[in-house]
């Protein structure tokens, strides 16, 4: 069964005021339903390439497109790509003026003007999925990092994205709230939303994945199915990674 | 040419007299600056003082400077002067007592909070080191707190510099009084005489105040990084 | 101190309290408009505008007050411009309080993280819709303390406009000073009327402070409620 490719990257480089290259050389495709889980040490780029696949950051050569479309981040049709693009990112980043509901229905309401009646059954029904239905008129202080995140998730689902990119979820939460975040991750996988996930929980990564890509230095080093990579990964560098995570190993 | 106004500030002494003025204002200025660094210091100090009564006392202080207008507490020093204390302080002086009444106390707050963002543990080592009170002044905490404090105390002379523009209100000959005279005596010689000193005058403040601030903001720059 | 004549010139103080009032209020609305179109275009970097910006910037908060007064009110008439005493007082503050606003705004601005705008853009807002809803609103939040220093200092630059022949506090008290030789009296008014009007002015500004304040919009990366 061959799937459709919705999102594809060719000869991506990028780098920060010119000096050394974040991402040499990123060539990838993702198909429509799949769920990518980028991992690798800290500073290889990995955040940076999530970034640049929602446009946050410009590009030094290469293209992005999208189902066979070239995005551009100047041009005038990449707000209407972003919206087909949801992000989460690593730190609580509510809006902090606005409560849970209004944080929810920014977007939608401003964005694609859908009507308000409508957009507040769907977040009601979303904030209950995610067991946060009754913190929907409070504001962001009032919630603990792993509420906020779960919120960020609903947030970005609401504009119904064809694609979610999740940097780091959960790298700024205490060790329990981490659970409850990457639950709502596991149930959106399972029903077929498509993903690319920058996280450094292997387990989670083993169970989420359905491809795993090991970057180093700009790099993708290393690529395959998560049973292969994380019980015999082919490249040294991998290995050692994988090792870092292995106390008892040591 | 003979409309041409800007020959006013050239005729006989003119630009020297406007000069001379500047520099009348500045002296105010600069003595205000300088008894009010060293009287809120002092202030400052006592303003971190455990004693809550004191504490409340500093703050009426600088409650009343920071609420009144500069020019009522001019009017009120050298007006009431005149009529209580029956002498005729001259305006320059009685600027220097309320630019220095304001500054000490606009000085005094400033080095309270630089005081107090020093924390407690600089403090704390310093006597572990066997340090006295003293010791840890000189040593640890004041050469701290004069970085912090140095580009605000630069805004303030920019603040006090303008502020002294107000003294020709209680008729100190400074450079708006001289700009006045010469405007008055070449009414008809030169009627549109007002633009260009007003104007030259503007530019004089303008020349002296923006090196402050923008060394302040430099200042505040550089310690932010 | 002579109560009676206290109580006969009272009208005259309440009149003069009026304009210093009036003045301030137009001054300040705008001040606030002009801060706010200023700190737009320093924020959106804007190419020549940005320059003019800056320049006016510096120039009005490196010049006294009083000298742009003597200027707009004696320099200008030269040129064929000339703007009546509450013209020039009302033209002078806001030329003076522009440039305070601008920065207040502009440091609010600044203070909210980058990450606010790029989850904004992510979401598939558009830059101007992520200002609007989203910068602008915390930005107001974080610039309300130095928003009301300077209303405060404003109305207390007011003081300078009896310069310009305006009817206002200082014209009254100096007034009542030179024809009836009356200075006690003369001065206590004035102060009592300059407390009168900004001591209910800084309460409230404190009382407003503390209600942002309490409601931490400012702080994204604030602690977990806990």
């Amino acid at each position: 069964m061959k799937q459709e490719v919705i999102l594809t990257t060719k000869n991506l480089k990028k780098s920060y005021d010119n000096e050394q290259l974040v991402l040499k050389d990123m060539s990838f495709s993702l198909e429509k339903g799949e769920v990518v889980v980028v991992v690798g040490p800290s500073g290889c780029g990995k955040s940076t390439f999530l970034r640049c696949l929602n446009m946050l950051e410009p590009i030094d050569s290469g293209t992005i497109s999208f189902k066979d479309q070239v995005i551009e981040r100047d041009r005038k049709d990449a707000y209407t790509i972003r919206q087909k693009i949801g992000m989460v990112f690593q730190s609580y980043d509510l809006f902090p003026h606005l409560t849970i509901l209004g944080n929810i229905l920014l977007a939608p309401l401003k964005v694609q003007k859908r009507e308000k009646q409508e957009l507040i059954q769907e977040a009601e029904q979303l904030l209950k999925r995610v067991g946060l239905l009754d913190k929907k008129d409070a504001y962001p202080r009032q919630l603990s990092g792993g509420q906020k995140q779960r919120v960020a998730i609903v947030r970005a689902l609401m504009m119904h994205p064809e694609i979610l990119l999740l940097d780091e979820i959960t790298a700024a939460l205490d060790p329990e709230m981490v659970r409850e975040v990457l639950q709502v991750v596991l149930e959106l996988a399972k029903e077929g939303m498509t993903m690319v996930i920058v996280t450094h929980e292997m387990e989670f990564a083993k169970a989420v994945s359905d491809r795993v890509l090991f970057m180093d230095q700009g790099l993708v080093v290393e690529e395959g199915k998560p049973e292969d990579f994380f019980t015999s990964p082919q490249t040294e560098r991998a290995k050692q990674f994988l090792n870092t995570f292995h106390y008892e190993a040591i | 040419m003979q409309n041409l106004g800007i020959q006013v500030l050239f005729q006989g002494n003119n630009f020297l007299r406007l000069c001379g003025g500047l520099w009348q204002s500045l002296q105010i200025a600069v003595i205000s600056m300088v008894l009010s660094i060293v009287l809120g210091m002092i202030l400052g100090i006592v303003m971190t003082s455990p004693k809550k009564l004191v504490r409340f006392l500093c703050r009426i202080y600088l409650e009343i400077v920071r609420i009144m207008p500069q020019l009522v507490l001019l009017f009120l020093v050298y007006f009431g002067a005149a009529k209580h204390l029956n002498i005729n302080l001259p305006g320059s002086w009685a600027a220097v007592i309320v630019f220095t009444f304001w500054g000490a106390a606009e000085m005094g707050d400033l080095v309270r909070s630089a005081l107090q963002s020093i924390p407690v543990h600089q403090y704390q080592s310093g006597f572990g080191l066997g340090m006295t009170k003293l010791q840890v002044y000189r040593y640890v905490i004041i050469p701290q707190t004069v970085r912090r404090l140095l580009p605000s105390v630069m805004n303030l002379l920019t603040r006090m510099i303008k502020t002294t523009s107000l003294v020709v209100l209680i008729g100190v000959i400074e450079v708006v009084k001289v700009g006045k005279q010469i405007i008055d005596s070449s009414r008809y010689t030169v009627p549109d005489a007002a633009l260009w000193v007003y104007g030259v005058i503007f530019i004089m403040y303008f020349a002296i105040c923006y090196p402050f601030s923008r060394a302040a903001a430099m200042l505040d720059k550089k310690i932010k990084d | 101190m002579d109560f009676e004549f206290i109580r006969g010139n009272v009208p005259l103080y309440v009149e003069a309290a009026g304009i210093t009032l009036r003045i301030s209020f137009l001054g300040i609305l705008l001040s606030t408009v002009i801060g706010l179109l200023c700190s737009l275009v320093k924020v959106f970097k804007i190419p020549v505008l940005g320059f003019v910006v800056n320049c006016y910037i510096e120039i009005s908060r490196n010049t006294p007050l009083l000298i742009q007064l003597f200027f707009l009110y004696f320099g200008l008439p030269k040129l064929g411009i000339v703007l009546s005493s509450e013209g020039c007082a009302i033209t002078g503050l806001a030329f003076l309080g522009g440039s305070y606003m601008a920065e207040a705004f502009r440091t609010g601005i600044e203070q909210v993280p980058k990450i606010q705008t790029e989850t904004g853009l992510s979401l598939g807002l558009t830059k101007w819709q992520v200002f609007l809803h989203i910068i602008l609103p915390q930005a107001i939040a974080t610039s309300v303390p130095v928003f009301c220093a300077n209303i405060i200092f404003l109305i207390k630059e007011t003081s300078v406009f009896s310069a310009v022949a305006l009817a206002d506090l200082m014209f009254v008290a100096k007034d009542l000073i030179g024809i009836y030789y009356k200075t006690d009296e003369a001065l206590f008014m004035l102060v009592t009327a300059y407390l009168m009007i900004l001591l209910p002015i800084s309460l409230l500004c404190s009382w407003v402070e503390r209600r942002v304040r309490y409601a931490e919009f400012g702080n994204s990366s604030a602690v977990p409620g806990k």
